[in-house]
């Protein structure tokens, strides 16, 4: 699947692109398949994001895992602080970027 | 507009004296045919010319007598080496005007009035308001360059 | 220590003003993000992986403990109470708002500190011997001449958007403890024959992707001209520097596609014209800025000697103190490098005690290294141990300064948007193993740098052992250097060959220890031994 990315103009914070809205958590990303650029365009017009791009993407039962390692350390946070994650309580969630 | 090229002159189209949107010169905006730096030394009734960010400018330094309109281009506003060209020529003594033109923007103009330019040509228009207060910006400098400001080094020592 | 006065501060005010325009701007969508990106750059604002990201410039990684306290109130603030401590002797913070920006800003502001200029294309923060004022081998302080061309490259007018980003360092010292010569600009601070004091020039040096040593194009500038040669230096480059290709464009390729004698010759001639411009500021303004760094008041006769008989207390003052100019003081060095931490950071809480102990025991200041440690730079040696007490108390007290380590580790992947592999889980293995095996103390000085991508923060190029992440079809990959050093004897590491895997690179640090050990003359260290026999012994061991 494609999926959308960005960081909030505001915050900074990474999101992702849920087929309404920017979410936090990379679980909730669609699959904006050829619409990336228009979606893009007009979400950054609106300022409601900054720099999108589109990328490749896997859903699985675990949920959504970017194709690059480096937009899994976007998704997740840094793996040398686990405490700094979306996955705080989880000590282990590091091992899925790898 | 400006003035037709001559047949057979390496003439460029500089910018039009309507497209000057900032001046702070008291003389008459002449309207000149800027010419490019090799065809500003090879023509030597030429009194006007553009220079391209690759362009060495101290090659115009032993025809300032000639030059009366100096246009810098900055293609992107990220090319500083335009602020370079204008130093270069207020060093040399050049009093004519120097313009900067292209992708000149307002978060630069400070910078570019330090380095010697009156006369400003941006590709996209800056609202006045915002030109003057970012001309306004800076209570002193630390550095000499090719304006008449006092330095905070020379007003500590004076 | 530097004190701004009014024009000082005025400037720093003026920039909180312009960059809270420039942010409200982008924020109501007046500026496009490519508008924008080099405007907040010059004021240290990166957005990366996670979040924008601030770096605060620590002029010549001088700070007092209320400016420490002010960077430990930023991190509780506007972050997540830590900061990190960078190889430019600067600091930056991970997840900042950019609606917040300008408040920290202004914060600074406040303690006469700033962003300025710790990114774009321009003169960057100026760095210096982090033993300066204090060290027993220097000729003289070569602080004040770091303030003068900070205020100089302060807003240059012509030099705020040159080809490529550009770092001077300075020292006076022939021990080089600041990687002066892979610099873009290197100056040490010199005595001529005649006797007087001067600046020789080393230009066209630095890391990254080409990395190169610079030479020296000019041995001596007299101190009333220093900043009119520098401004040479600077014009040359700005007329020439590539702009079509960004990995060109660095003062050190120009230097190296014209010849040193070449370049050195062009700067001569503008030298001799910009001589006659006024563009030096007056000696007067070096002379005033140098009475900031006049010598606090040491006591005289401070005894000498102290009692060793803790084992643990006498181990860190053999490996983190640094000789002083002043019989009966020290410099400290206050260690980052905690093992399995994460080089270079330190909580609020760490910077609030670091402050307050820079404040009892070091005459109110402490400075950043680019090690990515901390100093105290005047400690009493009758107060060391009162120190390490409270420093180890605190988790700061590691005795591990220039082991294997103390690790420069760049952030990596799991902060930089640039990274192509993560640094610090691999210092934190290397230190890991180490420490296990407790080898750490015989294998003596051992500098181990590691960097996420070829940009090189991480200063692997320089590493006795270096390591340089890479991205090898989408997994992270490493690649082993050997033979680096930044100090005044400047090497560039070479690589050993086929990469590894995270857990690879720490077995073939290891083996390369191994090698070291049975191969050692009397007195070696690491490079000195891989110096003498060379590559080949490491490869066998590492590919055999």
């Amino acid at each position: 699947m494609r999926i959308l990315t960005g960081n909030d103009l505001k915050s900074g914070a990474v999101v992702w692109w849920d087929g309404s809205d920017w979410s936090l958590h990379v679980d909730h990303a669609v699959d904006v398949g050829d619409r990336a650029e228009e979606i893009a365009a007009r979400e950054e017009a609106a300022r409601r994001v900054n720099v999108p791009y589109a990328i490749e993407a896997q859903r699985d039962d675990n949920g959504v895992r970017p194709a690059h390692i480096k937009d899994r350390v976007r998704a997740l946070g840094p793996t040398v602080r686990p405490d700094l994650t979306l996955k705080p309580s989880d000590a282990q969630a590091g091992n899925w970027v790898i | 507009m400006t003035e037709s090229p001559a047949p057979g002159t390496d003439t460029v189209a500089g910018v039009s004296p309507d497209d000057v949107q900032f001046r702070f010169r008291e003389d008459e905006m002449a309207d000149h045919a800027q010419v490019t730096v090799d065809a500003f030394l090879e023509q030597a009734d030429a009194a006007a010319v553009r220079i391209e960010p690759g362009d060495d400018a101290r090659a115009l330094i032993p025809h300032l007598e000639r030059l009366k309109l100096a246009e810098v281009n900055f293609p992107a506003f990220g090319d500083g080496r335009g602020y370079s060209s204008a130093r270069i020529l207020r060093e040399a003594g050049y009093a004519g005007e120097l313009r900067a033109v292209g992708d000149v923007l307002v978060d630069q103009l400070g910078y570019m009035r330090r380095c010697g330019f009156d006369s400003f040509a941006p590709d996209a228009p800056i609202a006045a308001s915002d030109a003057e207060a970012a001309l306004a910006r800076w209570p002193h400098v630390y550095q000499n360059a090719a304006d008449a400001r006092r330095t905070i080094p020379e007003a500590r020592h004076e | 220590m530097y004190a701004y006065d009014q024009y000082d501060q005025a400037m720093v005010d003026a920039r909180v003003a312009e960059f809270r325009d420039q942010a409200q701007r982008r924020l109501d969508g007046k500026l496009s993000e490519d508008q924008f990106k080099p405007l907040r750059l010059m004021n240290g604002l990166y957005l990366q992986l996670h979040a924008y990201m601030l770096r605060v410039a620590v002029p010549y990684g001088t700070l007092d403990s209320r400016q420490m306290h002010a960077l430990a109130e930023i991190a509780d603030k506007y972050d997540r109470g830590y900061g990190h401590f960078t190889t430019r002797q600067n600091i930056q913070y991970n997840w900042i708002r950019l609606e917040d920006a300008a408040d920290i800003l202004a914060d600074l502001a406040k303690v006469e500190m700033h962003a300025i200029q710790t990114s774009g294309n321009c003169i960057r923060n100026i760095s210096s011997d982090h033993f300066a004022g204090a060290a027993a081998d220097e000729l003289i302080d070569p602080r004040p001449y770091a303030e003068l061309l900070r205020q100089w490259s302060s807003f240059h007018p012509e030099f705020s958007y040159l080809p490529r980003k550009f770092k001077i360092a300075v020292i006076a010292s022939d021990t080089d403890r600041a990687a002066m010569k892979l610099h873009d600009i290197g100056i040490q601070i010199v005595r001529n024959d005649a006797g007087a004091i001067g600046a020789a020039f080393y230009v066209g040096g630095g890391m990254g992707r080409t990395p190169m040593i610079a030479p020296c194009i000019r041995e001596f500038v007299a101190l009333d001209q220093l900043v009119t040669y520098a401004e040479a230096c600077l014009r040359v480059y700005n007329r020439h520097g590539r702009r079509d290709n960004k990995y060109k464009a660095r003062i050190k390729i120009l230097v190296h596609e014209l010849g040193a004698q070449e370049y050195a010759a062009q700067v001569e001639a503008e030298f001799a014209h910009l001589l006659d411009q006024g563009v030096e500021p007056p000696l007067a303004e070096l002379e005033r800025i140098a009475t900031f760094f006049a010598d606090p008041p040491f006591e005289d006769d401070a005894a000498t000697e102290i009692d060793r008989s803790d084992p643990d207390f006498a181990l860190w003052v053999d490996r983190n103190t640094h000789p002083h100019k002043t019989p009966g003081y020290v410099s400290a060095v206050i260690s980052l490098k905690p093992v399995g931490g994460i080089p270079g950071d330190a909580s609020a809480d760490q910077m609030h005690l670091m402050a307050e102990l820079a404040k009892d025991y070091s005459f109110d200041e402490c400075r950043v290294m680019h090690t990515q440690n901390i100093v105290l730079p005047h400690v009493k040696i009758a107060d060391l141990h009162a120190l390490w007490s409270k420093l180890d108390e605190a988790g700061l007290g590691s005795p591990n300064l220039d082991t294997v380590e103390d690790i420069i580790a760049c952030p990596g992947l799991d902060y930089c948007s640039l990274a192509n592999a993560r640094s610090i889980p691999v210092a934190q293995k290397i230190q890991q193993r180490f420490a296990d095996s407790g080898r750490t103390a015989e294998l003596g000085e051992l500098k181990l740098k590691i960097s996420g991508c070829i940009n090189a923060c991480g200063h692997h190029h320089a590493g006795h052992i270096g390591i340089l992440g890479v991205d090898r079809k989408g997994t992270e990959n490493y690649q082993l250097l050997l033979g680096g050093s930044e100090a005044q004897d400047t090497s560039l590491a070479k690589i050993t060959g086929p990469g590894f895997d995270e857990d690879g690179i720490v077995d073939a640090v290891e083996k390369a220890t191994d090698v070291y050990l049975s191969n050692r003359a009397d007195g070696e260290r690491f490079l000195d031994t891989y110096r003498r026999i060379g590559m080949a012994p490491f490869k066998e061991a590492l590919y055999d």
